[in-house]
């Protein structure tokens, strides 16, 4: 008997259980051990879980929200488990893609030969808010732009990986990733040497190793930028900054002399070579960008621009995470590398184009609709689980502003079994795999699972409901 | 070490050790109160005013200083400043954004501690019939964060500026212990020497938890022998002397000098008052005044926290002026 209690949909592809409801192959120690415990146990150990987190500090602030100005992400003790086959091509994958879109950005802000040769339209890149001007014409050290990526991908009924989105910007999460293996070992000690999941603890100093890379200093300075306490990702900024033994510096902690960037310390001023920086592009520094900014440093981007200072993400990345680009991204592969990509594109609908833009607004209950410089699960609609009133008020926004909105079919979200108070139950999951580009490019075997807790639903932000299940990559 | 991590971890310090010695006087005042005669009224009011905080306290509450309304001002109470609750949020806080400098276990110890304060706020611990249990583990928690540190953390600039902030705020508070005596109310002027007034001088023996060490020092508990063990005494930790030589060395370490002279004007302050200290008998300090000689040390103290500022903490602004003041 499969350990659901209410059984999954045949419409989607359950991670666990196949279509007749036998156990798949790559979850099969993990249910004898899982059928032994009672639900009392499975109960006490999510209790347990809870706990550590809150122990551990692991909370974040969510935006708008009135009730205290700390959560937990909920850790699902139930563990995602992907086979290594299915790994092999999640990695191979992401480095060709990776690659791609590193190649794409040195391009767009240099020679521009893919806006010149007509396969990404010119207007969409310089248009774009994301371009910035000030990058045009740089190489960032190393020629490396965007250092470390959490795409988001998901699984639909057919049981193939498709990427969602790219995240080349500031992408958050792997702290939950590793501070969850260190719960998630706690609630099954054996079966972690018996199953052979693969580690990821060694992350930060991979990220170390990756940072120190961007300098030709024997022993750089580095540091990681926040915003500051107030952030909601706050936890991830300090624990990474402790992690990596590195300083953790807020904007006013740096100044700008002769271009080049100091820390203001006890003993005096200190040069720093490296920063990790978890601020946007255009609040980085109030002389190139957003001169409202109070969380910069003047200053910043001409000592990065003279050289003095490397900075991951490099600025700019932003331009090719955006959802329009993200169209093209199987077109910007072919070009810079001359291969199909391994990874599929979810097909999207582009709104500036016209019939693209006609297909949408007539299907726009069977679609979901994006803009294209949202993040956070906000500003989106999905189409079959909204009312008429809510599509008649998109068509209205995508008419007013076509090249703001994309389109996409209705993914069905694979499922992984979930305890949910006293039962468990599927739901729907996403994955978001970490890289890094130093020296090489270098997929992390583990990934942040996100799951939507509320049952049917697709959204799985942390900023609307959702929860985050360990992923154990496998041997 | 970033100015503002300095900072930081200095107020850590003083907010921690501010959280111990709050709880530790509250449990103490509760077990004084349970041996007062029957015919004598409760005696709330002093805790409230050596806190400093008497003004939020009647602006809140009037002049009427019961058990309940007392333990819940210095213990919970948001508006306070001082409470437990605020200054161990704070502590945490200011751990927070330097969460790099910190050993985990300290951190999640101190993350523990306030998550336990905030609970006893949820419980209305102050409504309870005996809530010593819950001060003394309070007291309990953030020892073994200091026992913790003492183990985990690196003697760098980052330790002696978490000292400083602890011996700084240890020596102000000992004093003010110190001067609860003063402001303690014996019923006439017979009663020196009776035995309230000895429960009373024992009462706060106990508060630094001095008593054992006082009484193989000393013997006998007179006025005098308690106020010299605890402002001048040079072995007991909780001296106001002791924790200023204790302070004094965390500078120096800090500016790397050789323990001559001064290098800075907090190093300077810092020095006077500890030499002033360690010439003056108990004789000096009685001829001024008790509570006199208490309230001029307490200023001076506060000067060496505000030359400590500006040496260490304040930097440039590149935005708009910037500065963290704590207090």
């Amino acid at each position: 008997m499969p350990l659901i209690d209410s059984k999954s949909s045949q419409a989607f592809f359950d991670e666990m259980y196949d279509e007749n409801g036998a156990c798949r192959p790559h979850y099969f120690k993990y249910e004898s051990l899982i059928k032994r415990v009672s639900r009392k146990k499975l109960n006490h150990l999510q209790f347990a879980a809870d706990k550590a987190q809150v122990g551990m500090g692991m909370t974040f602030n969510v935006y708008h929200d009135d009730q205290g100005v700390e959560k937990i992400l909920h850790l699902d003790i139930i563990p995602r488990i992907i086979p290594s086959s299915e790994w092999r091509i999640i990695e191979d994958g992401l480095k060709q893609r990776i690659k791609a879109l590193n190649l794409f950005l040195q391009d767009i802000y240099n020679e521009q030969n893919i806006l010149n040769d007509g396969i990404v339209p010119k207007d969409l890149i310089l248009g774009s808010k994301d371009f910035l001007e000030p990058c045009i014409g740089l190489t960032p050290p190393k020629g490396i732009w965007c250092h470390i990526t959490g795409t988001d991908l998901v699984k639909d009924k057919d049981g193939q990986y498709y990427v969602l989105e790219d995240n080349l910007r500031c992408p958050s999460g792997v702290s939950y990733m590793l501070e969850s293996r260190e719960i998630i070992k706690r609630a099954y000690p054996d079966l972690f040497n018996d199953l052979g999941v693969r580690p990821v603890s060694n992350y930060p100093i991979r990220l170390l190793n990756m940072l120190q890379y961007l300098s030709d200093k024997s022993k750089p300075k580095i540091g990681v930028l926040t915003p500051g306490v107030f952030n909601s990702a706050y936890f991830e900024h300090s624990y990474l900054a402790q992690q990596m033994g590195c300083e953790l510096v807020v904007g006013m902690d740096l100044i700008v002399e002769d271009n080049i960037v100091y820390m203001q310390t006890t003993g005096g001023k200190e040069q720093i070579d490296v920063l990790y920086r978890r601020l946007d592009d255009t609040f980085l520094d109030p002389q190139a960008f957003n001169p409202d900014s109070m969380l910069g440093v003047p200053g910043l981007f001409n000592a990065y621009k003279a050289g003095n200072i490397a900075m991951a993400n490099a600025p700019g990345t932003g331009v090719a995470d955006d959802k329009a680009v993200y169209a093209y991204v199987p077109e910007i592969i072919k070009y810079y590398l001359n291969e199909e990509p391994i990874l599929s594109n979810v097909p999207t609908y582009l709104c500036r184009k016209e019939e693209d833009c006609k297909y949408v607004l007539d299907n726009i209950k069977d679609l979901v609709v994006k803009e294209t410089n949202a993040a956070g699960g906000y500003g989106m609609l999905i189409g079959p689980k909204a009312t008429a009133e809510e599509h008649e008020k998109f068509r209205g926004l995508i008419k007013a502003n076509p090249s703001n909105y994309i389109a996409q079919p209705t993914l069905s979200l694979s499922t992984v079994p979930t305890l949910v108070k006293d039962s468990i139950e599927s739901r729907h999951v996403d994955l978001r795999p970490y890289v890094l580009y130093g020296e090489e490019i270098d997929v992390i075997p583990g990934a942040l699972t996100r799951v939507a807790l509320k049952k049917g639903s697709l959204v799985v932000n942390s900023s609307q409901g959702g929860g985050s299940k360990d992923t154990w990559v496998l041997y | 070490m970033l100015s503002r991590v300095a900072n930081s971890i200095y107020w850590l310090g003083r907010y921690a050790e501010r959280v111990e010695n709050y709880a530790r006087f509250i449990d103490v005042n509760f077990n004084l109160m349970l041996d007062m005669p029957q015919d004598m009224k409760e005696q709330w009011e002093p805790l409230v005013q050596i806190t400093g905080d008497r003004d939020i306290y009647v602006k809140k509450y009037g002049s009427h200083f019961d058990r309940k309304t007392v333990i819940f001002f210095l213990a919970f109470d948001e508006d306070n400043p001082n409470s437990i609750f605020n200054s161990v949020q704070n502590a945490r806080e200011n751990a927070r954004m330097i969460r790099e400098n910190l050993s985990k276990e300290t951190w999640e110890k101190l993350n523990e501690t306030y998550h336990y304060v905030k609970s006893g706020k949820e419980k209305s611990i102050w409504k309870k019939e005996d809530p010593r249990s819950f001060f003394s583990h309070v007291k309990d928690s953030v020892l073994l964060l200091y026992g913790l540190a003492e183990n985990t953390v690196a003697r760098t600039e980052g330790w002696y500026f978490r000292q400083l902030g602890q011996y700084l705020e240890r020596a102000d508070k000992t004093s003010r212990f110190l001067d609860v005596k003063y402001h303690i109310l014996l019923p006439s002027h017979e009663e020196v020497g009776s035995p309230l007034d000895f429960l009373q001088w024992t009462a706060l023996l106990k508060s630094v938890t001095a008593f054992n060490t006082y009484r193989r020092f000393y013997g006998n508990i007179t006025p005098s022998g308690v106020v010299e063990f605890l402002v001048l005494d040079k072995h007991f930790p909780r001296s106001v002397y002791f924790c200023l030589k204790e302070a004094e060395n965390c500078l120096y370490k800090i500016s790397g000098s050789d323990g001559v002279g001064f290098k800075n004007s907090a190093e300077k302050a810092m020095g006077e008052l500890r030499s002033k200290l360690e010439y003056d008998d108990v004789n000096d300090v009685i001829s001024t005044g008790l509570h006199e000689y208490l309230d001029k040390l307490q200023i001076k103290i506060n000067k060496i926290s505000n030359e400590v500022n500006k040496n260490y903490f304040q930097i440039k602004s590149n935005l708009i002026f910037q500065t963290q003041e704590q207090s």
